[in-house]
């Protein structure tokens, strides 16, 4: 019997739903749990409580990324150090005692294979194609890159999942991003992301799972299409999705907790068999052209304030709804820009490269390249390289990144979030900008009043060099 | 969690488009683990500017918010919905909100209202004055000037808010058919099933 044409999010679905129940939601099941210190200590409070117990312990991985600082963590005699933030270290020790006391798999502060969650998932083969993988934070839609089901939960819902390893959902619309044609050089995953986010807007994607489609990411590496799904959730979006293909089984085959053997060859077949069928029909579809899309820079305090590093700042009156134009405004005022002014005028004080975006080995590649036999600009007093976990830092020390970072005036640190968030001792000073590889550039976010420009890490390493935005093409030809 | 029928008082008119969770509560208060106390950290960077609404004495304990598009969009944090509960909101209004913040207020008895634009501003300026009252079991919010603007709700959500239902407890109730599926899952996908217990 021939079945109707569906699309990859609808295979995943369907693969996984435990039971429908008559108003249309779904009882569905999750078979990868990632856990990290923020959103969890009130879940596991909560389950101690109710005595209630992690139904799949074997399922869940835990990981501390978003307090940790980034300078050493072990004295010179191995010890583990403190962290100097009381609270910061509550919320540590929480989870190095939650983790053992439910029987999770616990990866440690001072473990070589700690990271950012969603950079650790990947790396371990913990994440896999065609798997529901959920956490509590946003930028899980990441995982969607090797073609998983993941997406950011609270904490009623880590909870939840904890407890009866399911969600209850209601099937989300879908959406098609369709790039076509190919990107210039020195144009990157990055660049098209935060392209289009600026072409589909901070709410396009509510309600709906993008799938990315076309040459460009059957092209890009897993890495860069990690990059693209991470920020999903900036366009609204609280999935995003790239069909698994030989490039992903290439990634992923022999890491840690991939399948192996005769069940590796079923796994592949499964996931060959999750591309969208052909006919499959999108509730909505965007198509941009590659050969548009320049290295871009964000201006302003959302994701969707975005232009071409040729560009200028956008003034206010342009735009045709009077709410984004007064939103602009509130913009410019905290960013400290003028209207007009083009946006390689735009000087920097400090940069940051690392998150969950933008903290891969690629990402590093690309940075050290334009970096290499450079100097940071004298303008620039802050500068930070973090790895996204101990096993990216170590490759990259390994191919003498670490070198060129700080022999460029650059420093070399610990794996975790950092400067994203700002949760950690590394921030950016008020008043300050900061060109930053990160994923949002809200109001706050890299610390009270820090001004944001999200970059792609060449863009980020240009602008270290010459301490204003730049367009990396005319330092690396 | 606390059933919630009608939510009646004062709504705080904020009315602000694409109002993301770091505004809501920076991330610097996350730094917690309880859910309590967050309310000092909420709206911190606007509560900053002087003559704001969250510190205008007039809408001192409102029980409703209303705001602009977009609400909640960004971090999944749910201290977001913590720090509205602890300021006193029980029920927000805007023309949409994003889908993880939605989902972590309904999980803590928020009820989430989405209008059309035209509605919220008409609320926007009731509010200035007067209040503003929302009938769940009805489904309408109404002012004291004759108002009545109806609303959709999920029925399984307006049930749970209703009745404060507690989601894990139904959930586990499904034990058997979870089971179910776990022994499928085993035999069709077990690479899938095997998790972190995998590696040697």
């Amino acid at each position: 019997m021939a079945s109707r044409p569906r699309t990859l999010y609808e295979k995943i679905w369907d693969a996984h739903v435990v039971e429908t129940r008559d108003d249309g939601t779904a009882l569905l099941y999750i078979d990868r749990h990632l856990v990290h210190e923020v959103t969890s200590p009130q879940a596991f409070e909560a389950l101690r409580a109710a005595g209630r117990t992690v139904r799949r312990p074997d399922l869940t991985l835990a990981v501390p990324d978003h307090n940790l600082p980034t300078t050493a963590r072990r004295a010179p005699d191995g010890s583990q150090l403190p962290i100097d933030d009381p609270e910061s270290a509550a919320q540590l020790a929480a989870l190095e005692a939650n983790a053992p006391a439910f029987g999770i798999r616990y990866i440690g502060a001072t473990d070589r294979e700690q990271g950012i969650v969603h950079v650790v998932g990947p790396e371990q083969g913990f994440s896999l194609p065609g798997a529901t993988i959920v956490c509590g934070d946003s930028h899980t839609a990441a995982h969607g890159g090797i073609g998983a089901l993941a997406f950011g939960i609270g904490t009623s819902e880590v909870e939840h999942v904890l407890a009866t390893q399911t969600l209850l959902l209601r099937k989300s619309r879908t959406m098609e991003i369709r790039v076509e044609g190919e990107l210039g050089p020195g144009v990157t995953a990055k660049d098209l992301i935060l392209h289009i986010i600026g072409v589909v807007g901070t709410a396009g994607g509510t309600g709906h799972v993008i799938e990315y489609r076309g040459p460009v990411f059957e092209a890009m590496s897993v890495e860069g299409r990690l990059t693209v799904c991470n920020m999903s959730i900036e366009a609204g979006a609280r999935a995003g999705l790239i069909a698994p293909d030989e490039t992903t089984f290439a990634y992923l085959e022999g890491r840690p907790f991939a399948p192996r053997g005769a069940e590796w060859d079923r796994a592949v077949a499964w996931w060959r068999s999750l591309a969208t069928d052909a006919g499959a029909a999108f509730d909505k579809s965007v198509v941009i052209d590659a050969a548009r899309v320049e290295p871009t820079v964000s201006w302003g305090t959302s994701p969707e304030d975005v232009v071409p590093i040729g560009g200028s700042v956008p003034v206010p009156d342009s735009f045709a709804d009077p709410s984004k134009q007064d939103a602009a405004r509130r913009s410019l005022d905290y960013m400290g820009l003028r209207p007009g002014q083009p946006m390689t005028e735009i000087a920097i004080e400090n940069v940051f490269i690392g998150s969950c975006t933008n903290s891969r080995i690629e990402d590093l590649r690309a940075a050290a390249e334009v970096l290499r036999g450079r100097r940071k600009s004298p303008q620039v007093k802050w500068a930070i390289v973090v790895p996204g976990s101990g096993l990216v830092k170590r490759q990259a020390e390994e191919e003498g990144l670490d070198r060129v970072f700080t022999d460029a005036g650059l420093e070399w640190r610990e794996p975790g979030c950092s400067a994203c968030l700002a949760m950690n001792p590394d921030k950016v000073p008020p008043g300050e900008r900061c060109a930053s590889t990160s994923n949002r550039n809200f109001v706050g976010r890299q610390g009270p009043g820090a001004r944001t420009h999200l970059v792609s890490p060449a863009m980020a390493a240009a602008a270290a060099v010459t301490g204003k935005l730049t367009d990396v093409r005319e330092l690396v030809s | 969690m606390e059933p919630i029928r009608e939510v009646e008082g004062r709504a705080i008119p904020f009315g602000a488009k694409n109002v993301d969770t770091d505004v809501i509560i920076p991330a610097h208060w996350l730094k917690t683990v309880t859910r309590e106390g967050l309310g000092r950290g909420a709206f911190e960077t606007v509560r900053a500017q002087p003559g704001n609404v969250f510190d205008d004495p007039a809408y001192a304990g409102a029980p409703i918010l209303i705001a602009g598009d977009n609400f909640g969009c960004g971090s999944s944090r749910e201290h977001a919905a913590w720090a509205l509960l602890d300021l006193g909101v029980r029920a927000v209004i805007a023309p949409s909100f994003s889908d993880i913040f939605a989902g972590n207020a309904f999980k803590n008895g928020i009820l989430t209202v989405a209008l059309p634009q035209e509605q919220v501003d008409r609320l926007l300026a009731v509010a200035q004055t007067d209040p503003i009252a929302i009938d769940l079991e009805h489904q309408v919010v109404t002012t004291p000037f004759q108002d009545r603007f109806g609303f959709d709700i999920d029925p399984f959500r307006k049930a749970c808010l209703m009745e404060g239902l507690d989601e894990i407890g139904l959930t586990l109730a499904r034990d058997e058919a979870i089971a179910t599926y776990e022994d499928r899952q085993a035999r069709d996908m077990p690479w899938l099933a095997h998790g972190t217990e995998i590696a040697a």
